[in-house]
C-alpha cells in the first residue's frame, strides 16, 4: 500500500500572511498527505531543519511578502549543502511571473499563484509522488 | 401603524403564488454564509423602532452616523495607504497622492520596521524596501514628511507592536517643523489584540504589549489630544478569512478589551475612549457591508455607554476608516479589479465611513504604480462629486433589508461576544486559539465554495482568458533599496553621538524594568538617533517575544 505523501507547509522570512498556507494545508490534509506546518516568521534555517527532521517529500513555502528571491534561493541552497536532492519544492505567494520562470530555474517545481485551486495542487503533488524516488523509501 | 399579522398574510399567499417560478442555481447565501431570503418586508423588521433603535444622525445610538451633518458638512477623509523602497521614494510617491487629490496620509513600513528589526539585520535580508517604506530612524522619517506641513496633514500610520517609537519619531518630525505634539493629527493603528489574532506581526506577549498601549493613552491624553491612539480593526481579521460577523464581534470585543485595559489602569473612561477609533474592511456583499457598519456603530455606542458608564458623546462614537477588501482581487484580468473596489468603496460611503482607502487593480501583483493608485482615487472622487449618494444622509436606513440585516449582524456579534465573555475575554479566547481557529475555518469553507463554483469569481472559476497578457504597468522594487537602506543605517549610528545613545537606551531599559510611562523615553531614545531595532531589542530584553502554537 502506497504511503501518505508527507508534506512540510512553511513561512519564511517575516511575511505574517497565513491564510493560504493554513487553507493549503488544511486541503492537502483532507486529500489524505501528511501536513506539517511549520507556523510563521521561520528562517531558511529552520525550514530544512524541520523538513529533514521529519523527513518530508515536499516542501510547500508561501511568501507574500515580495521577499520570495532571497528567501526561496537560500532554501534550496541550504538543502543542497545537507545532501537533500530528492524532494519536492513548490511555493506560492505574490510571485510576478518573470520570478517564477527564475525560480524554475533554480529548482523549484511548481509556483502556485493567486487563483490556484487546492484541488490541483493536491493532484500535483500526488501525481509527482507516484513517479518519485521518494515512494519507496 | 403597520398591521403586520396582514402582512404576513399576504405574504404568505404571494409566496404561494410565486411558488412555480425557478430560482437560479446559487447559493443565495451573503458572502458570511448568511441566508438572504428573496424578499423583505415591513414585518421583518416589526421590532424595529425608530427612535429608539435608528435616531438621527450625530445622536445615540448613532446607527445612522457619527456626525449630524455627515458628507454634507465635511467628505470622508481620502486616504490611500503607501509606501515602499527608501523614505525618499515614498515621500515622491506622497506628494504625488497630495496632488491627485488625497486629504491624508497613510503610511505603509516595511516588514523589518513592522517586526522591529533594523534594514540590516540578518532577518531582514531581502525584505527591505518590499512591501512598505525602510524606516530605522528618526533621521528616515524626516525625508519621508520632506515638504509636508503636519500642522496641516494628518497621517495614519499602519504599526503595531513598534507603534510607540513610529509615534516618537512623528512627534520629533513635527517638533522640527516647529510644531508642538498639542497640534499633530493622525492615528497608529496599534491595535495588538488583531495581530495575535490576524495579522500576525507580534513582537511582545500581550501583557506588556498592553502596557505599552495605555503608557500611548495616557501619554496622548495629555501631550498629543489630537491622536487616535488605537485603529481597532476588523480590516485583517476579514482578509484572513472571517465572516462579516466575525469581523464585527472580534473587532469590537478587542475594543472593549482597551476599554478594560485603559480602566484598570485608573484612567477615567472619558479621558481616552474619544481617541479609540475603528478600521473595517469594504468586501463585495453589498449590503452585508452596509448592515455591519450600522450595527458597529449601534452596538459601541450601547455598549460604552451601559457597560463602561461612559458619559462624554465622544466616548460612543464608532468613528472607523476603511479599506476595500484586499482579498477579493484578483490576479487574473486585473482591470475588473477596478469595478470591484468601486463596489466595495460605495458600501463604505453608504455605511458612513469618515476615512477610506481604495486598493489598485494591481495589488494582487505588486504594489501599486501611480496609473493604478490614480484611477484608485479618482473612484472616491467620482463618488464623492457625481453619484449624488453623499447627499442624503444614511440613504438606506429604512430599507426592510438593510434594516433586517443590520438587526441579524447586531445579534451575531452578540453571540459571540457572550461565547468570548464563557471564554474569560478576548486574551484567554486568543490563548485558547478559538478565534483563530473560526477564522481559518471561515477562510477554508470560503474557498471550497469556490472550487465547488458554489461561489463564482469572474476570471478565476469562470470568465477565464487563456494565455492572458498582463497589459498594466508592475511596480518593481529595486533590489538596490536593500544596498543604499544598509549603507545608511551604519552611517547613521557611526557619526550619532553613540554615548547619547547608550545613556539613553539604558534609561528606556529601566523604565520598562520598572512602571514610567514608556513615551518619554522613547522620544528622547528618538531624538539621539537610536534605531527602532535597538530600542526594540532594549524592549525584547525585558518583555520577551510572543511565540504562536500554529493550528490549521
Amino acid at each position: 500500500m502506497e504511503r501518505k505523501v508527507r508534506v512540510l507547509v512553511a513561512k519564511p522570512g517575516l511575511d505574517g500572511h497565513d491564510r493560504g498556507a493554513k487553507v493549503v494545508a488544511s486541503a492537502l490534509r483532507d486529500a489524505g498527505m501528511e501536513v506539517i506546518y511549520t507556523g510563521l516568521h521561520q528562517t531558511p534555517e529552520m525550514i530544512v531543519e524541520a523538513a529533514v527532521q521529519e523527513d518530508v517529500d515536499v516542501i510547500g513555502l508561501s511568501v507574500l511578502s515580495g521577499a520570495h528571491m532571497t528567501l526561496f534561493p537560500r532554501v534550496i541552497e541550504l538543502l543542497k549543502e545537507k545532501g537533500v536532492d530528492d524532494v519536492l519544492i513548490v511555493g506560492g505567494g505574490i510571485i510576478p511571473q518573470r520570478d517564477v520562470d527564475e525560480l524554475v530555474k533554480l529548482g523549484v517545481a511548481r509556483i502556485f499563484r493567486p487563483g490556484a485551486r487546492t484541488v490541483e495542487i493536491a493532484e500535483y503533488l500526488k501525481e509527482w509522488f507516484k513517479c518519485s524516488s521518494r515512494a519507496s523509501i | 401603524m403597520e398591521d403586520f399579522e396582514k402582512i404576513r398574510e399576504a405574504k404568505k399567499k404571494w409566496r404561494d403564488r410565486s411558488q412555480k417560478s425557478q430560482q437560479r442555481n446559487a447559493l443565495f447565501q451573503s458572502i458570511s454564509g448568511e441566508p438572504v431570503e428573496m424578499l423583505y418586508t415591513p414585518d421583518d423588521v416589526e421590532d424595529t423602532e425608530y427612535l429608539r433603535d435608528l435616531g438621527f444622525p450625530g445622536e445615540y445610538p448613532f446607527t445612522r452616523g457619527v456626525r449630524d451633518n455627515m458628507y454634507r458638512g465635511r467628505l470622508w477623509t481620502m486616504r490611500q495607504f503607501s509606501g515602499f523602497g527608501t523614505a525618499m521614494d515614498s515621500n515622491k510617491r506622497y506628494h504625488f497622492l497630495l496632488e491627485c487629490g488625497q486629504t491624508g496620509l497613510s503610511v505603509a513600513f516595511h516588514m523589518p520596521t513592522i517586526m522591529g528589526y533594523d534594514s540590516d539585520h540578518p532577518r531582514a535580508l531581502g525584505e527591505v524596501g518590499r512591501c512598505g517604506v525602510a524606516i530605522d530612524s528618526l533621521e528616515d522619517m524626516e525625508v519621508l514628511f520632506d515638504r509636508i506641513p503636519l500642522d496641516k496633514v494628518s497621517t495614519s500610520m499602519t504599526i503595531n507592536a513598534p507603534a510607540a517609537i513610529l509615534l516618537a519619531f512623528y512627534i520629533c518630525v513635527a517638533e522640527k517643523q516647529g510644531v508642538s505634539s498639542q497640534k499633530i493629527s493622525g492615528t497608529i493603528q496599534n491595535d495588538i489584540l488583531k495581530e495575535y489574532i490576524a495579522q500576525k506581526s507580534w513582537i511582545f506577549p500581550p501583557e506588556p504589549s498592553l502596557r505599552i498601549i495605555t503608557d500611548i493613552m495616557a501619554f496622548c491624553s495629555e501631550h498629543v489630544p489630537r491622536w487616535n491612539t488605537i485603529s481597532i480593526s476588523g480590516y485583517h481579521i476579514r482578509e484572513a478569512g472571517s465572516t462579516a460577523a466575525q469581523e464585527l464581534a472580534f473587532t469590537l470585543a478587542d475594543g472593549f478589551a482597551y476599554v478594560e485595559a485603559g480602566i484598570k489602569t485608573g484612567l477615567d473612561v472619558d479621558t481616552f475612549a474619544p481617541r479609540l477609533s475603528f478600521f473595517f474592511n469594504s468586501h463585495l456583499d453589498f449590503f452585508e457591508e452596509i448592515a455591519k457598519y450600522r450595527a458597529a456603530r449601534r452596538i459601541w455606542a450601547r455598549v460604552m455607554k451601559e457597560k463602561y458608564g461612559a458619559k462624554k458623546r465622544e466616548s460612543l462614537l464608532m468613528r472607523f476608516h476603511t479599506q476595500t477588501a484586499g482579498c477579493s482581487l484578483t490576479a487574473q484580468q486585473p482591470e475588473n479589479n477596478i469595478v470591484r473596489t468601486a463596489y466595495q468603496a460605495l458600501a463604505a460611503v453608504l455605511g458612513g465611513t469618515q476615512s477610506l482607502h481604495t486598493n489598485s487593480m494591481d495589488e494582487t501583483l505588486a504594489l501599486p504604480s501611480e496609473k493604478a493608485v490614480q484611477v484608485a482615487l479618482r473612484t472616491q472622487q467620482i463618488i464623492a462629486f457625481e453619484t449624488g449618494v453623499t447627499d442624503a444622509i444614511d440613504p438606506l436606513a429604512g430599507s426592510y433589508y438593510v434594516e433586517s440585516m443590520t438587526n441579524r449582524i447586531e445579534k451575531k456579534a452578540g453571540e459571540y461576544f457572550e461565547k468570548i465573555e464563557k471564554m474569560g475575554g478576548v486574551i484567554k479566547a486568543i490563548e485558547k486559539g478559538y478565534l483563530q481557529k473560526e477564522i481559518s475555518d471561515a477562510a477554508y469553507r470560503y474557498q471550497r465554495e469556490i472550487e465547488r463554483r458554489q461561489r463564482i469569481i469572474v476570471g478565476v472559476n469562470e470568465y477565464l482568458m487563456e494565455n492572458e497578457k498582463i497589459e498594466i504597468p508592475i511596480l518593481a522594487i529595486d533590489p538596490e533599496v536593500e544596498r543604499v537602506q544598509v549603507a545608511r543605517v551604519k552611517a547613521l549610528r557611526a557619526k550619532r553621538d553613540s554615548g547619547l545613545v547608550k545613556s539613553r537606551l539604558e534609561a528606556l531599559k529601566k523604565a520598562a524594568e520598572g512602571k514610567d510611562n514608556l513615551m518619554p523615553h522613547i522620544i528622547e531614545a528618538s531624538r539621539a538617533y537610536a534605531t527602532l531595532g535597538e530600542m526594540i531589542e532594549v524592549l525584547k530584553a525585558v518583555f520577551g517575544e510572543y511565540k504562536e502554537i500554529p493550528i490549521f
